[in-house]
């Protein structure tokens, strides 16, 4: 085994003790992580579980009735707004996050850059219920600015679909900047003076060299933002209430107890859903995490 | 985006052989307009709920709003709540990854593989999904367990003194940003010298830890640490849905009642934890520019 070679160090003392050393050793590895191993199987294997299993029963006997109610009707208009929403928040999320991200990294000023970075970690974060307040207090039906401009005059309600994608990008695009700067940052400019040696416009140095190269970044970035998006709850519940079809409220409506009797269980097989679509996602992610990270060394 | 197209036609117009490509200057035009429309998005509704806070549609300008704060119902005891879950946090957390981390490092390295994918799992699976699974467990109690032992621990755990069970939550959730941190900060030193180093001059394993470990993973548990604590002082779903009342949860509770207020509570956390991560991201920063 490959542990043994560790071993060497030890290697002065008499033979057998050394051996013994390397066995009680790698026992010891496991057994130090052994508190960790337990806690996550205890508090993370145990209620998966039990959402599993509670997905599946209906009426205690094992059936997938709960899991065909929650693709029809109300919930699965919620699933599908939820989905929508993060799509869009994700796609838009990333187009602007790359520009900014771009005229940071192009900019001669090494402050401005250090500026947005910094404050790109800090406004990714930023999530929540404060983010709600902030919103409501500047578009909301009293906000700031919709009292200033008279914008319900308009039709301008923060309280819709619009109006949450508008408060997602208030963390998705900082972290756009966060995922795709590294990956601008790995674009040499030798390559773009290449290109316009051999006659290359802009556009052709972007079609052909500069939006390839960054694919991985690009599209990890996306799923990091729909990620994000999707699972969100404590903005959209600050927020709007009920008022937009959102999966995460529904489960939270059916978990508090505001549902019909039978349908305790249909909150669990809402939240298999969403595992599902939050798995599959990262399951296109981390692929591509590795290959943006090997080709950017 | 539109600011891309007025700034092409220079680049086409600009006569070429008289200098290099009018690059500089077409790049100057739309990368200033991006930062102007990034700067008015990201700052209006900061300025904004200020102003909100400040402003008082009958007598003007007042600070009431953030006076009224201290002296408001629950918020003492709210905020000492979210900081006594996220100290517990943040050593239950530490305690139980820093060893199986060194652990990966020095003698296991088949337990690496392992560990990443237990840390990574929590962002895979949405919080709300997590406290689905958590009160179906916690409902077992007066089901099915009402005569055994089990049914006094999940009892217990959910005194609303001290919630347990968010302490164990929140562990879940800090796990991927605990891994990360923790992973850099042992990946910029050489653990397995240290550690053989410190052996062979008969150290033993908790002088190992508390004396060269530790000092030498300083950066790396602050990074830990902060990020946990942000993550405790923010985290609304699990800590609403289970029915306690941490600070975040009393930002809402209050707002029916007190519009103003709660806009200026969420500044204040607001500031409290861009403090946080201002504190960790300079550290950071300043520790690269040493190396």
């Amino acid at each position: 085994m490959a542990e043994t070679s560790p071993a060497a160090p030890a290697a002065p003392r008499p033979g057998d003790r050394a051996r013994a050393g390397g066995g009680g050793r790698r026992s010891l590895g496991w057994t130090a992580a052994l508190p960790l191993l337990l806690f996550v199987g205890l508090a993370f294997g145990v209620p998966a579980l039990a959402l599993l299993a509670g997905a599946f029963t209906s009426e205690g006997a094992p059936s997938t009735a709960n899991l065909t109610r929650s693709l029809q009707g109300a919930y699965l208009t919620a699933l599908i707004g939820s989905v929508k929403l993060s799509a869009l928040v994700a796609v838009v999320g990333a187009v602007l996050g790359t520009f900014l991200a771009q005229a940071v990294v192009t900019s001669p000023l090494r402050r401005l850059r250090d500026g947005v970075l910094t404050a790109s970690g800090v406004l990714a974060n930023f999530g929540g219920v404060p983010l709600a307040f902030a919103w409501i207090a500047t578009l909301g039906n009293s906000g700031v600015l919709t009292t200033r401009l008279g914008l319900d005059a308009y039709g301008w309600s923060l309280y819709s679909f619009w109006g949450l994608a508008l408060v997602y990008l208030y963390f998705s695009v900082p972290l756009m900047v966060l995922v795709v700067v590294p990956a601008l940052d790995g674009l040499r400019p030798q390559w773009r003076e290449a290109a316009q040696n051999n006659g290359a416009t802009t556009w052709q140095f972007w079609r052909h060299v500069g939006i390839p190269v960054l694919t991985p970044a690009l599209l990890g970035g996306v799923v990091l933002l729909f990620g994000g998006a999707f699972a969100a709850y404590a903005t959209a519940a600050a927020m709007v209430g009920t008022v937009v079809p959102l999966v995460t409220l529904q489960i939270a409506d059916a978990l508090t107890g505001n549902v019909l009797i039978g349908y305790e269980n249909v909150a669990l097989a809402l939240s298999f859903d969403m595992v599902v679509v939050a798995g599959l996602v990262m399951a296109i992610h981390l692929p591509l995490q590795r290959r943006s990270a090997r080709w950017l060394r | 985006m539109a600011a891309l197209t007025p700034a092409a036609p220079p680049v086409t117009d600009a006569p070429a052989p008289a200098r290099r490509p009018g690059r500089p200057r077409a790049g100057r035009g739309w990368r200033g307009a991006v930062l102007v429309i990034a700067a008015v998005y990201f700052l209006t509704p900061l300025l904004a709920s200020f102003v909100f806070t400040v402003n008082d549609p009958v007598t003007g300008f007042t600070l009431d709003a953030y006076l009224e704060i201290f002296s408001a119902e629950g918020f003492v005891s709210s905020l000492l709540l979210s900081l006594g879950l996220a100290a517990a946090t943040i050593v239950t957390v530490l305690v139980l990854t820093l060893p199986a981390m060194l652990a990966a490092r020095l003698s296991a390295p088949r337990l690496r593989p392992v560990l990443e994918v237990l840390c990574t799992l929590p962002l895979v699976v949405p919080p709300i999904t997590f406290v689905a699974g958590i009160s179906t467990v916690l409902r077992w109690g007066p089901d099915y367990l009402a005569t055994t032992p089990f049914y006094m621990t999940l009892i217990a755990v959910q005194n609303p003194s001290f919630p347990v069970v968010l302490v164990i939550a929140n562990v879940v959730l800090a796990l991927p940003f605990v891994y990360r941190a923790l992973d850099a900060g042992l990946g910029a030193m050489d653990v397995r010298t240290l550690v053989e180093a410190a052996r062979n001059c008969g150290a033993s394993w908790p002088h190992v830890l508390l004396r060269v470990i530790i000092p030498n993973l300083k950066s790396g548990l602050a990074s830990a640490s902060f990020l946990t604590l942000a993550l405790v002082l923010g985290e609304y779903t699990v800590a609403r849905l289970l029915g306690f009342q941490p600070f975040s949860v009393w930002i809402v509770t209050i707002s029916g009642s007190n519009a103003a207020m709660s806009v200026a509570v969420s500044i204040f956390s607001l500031l409290l934890t861009w403090l946080l991560l201002l504190v960790l991201s300079t550290a950071g920063t300043r520790r690269r520019r040493q190396s």
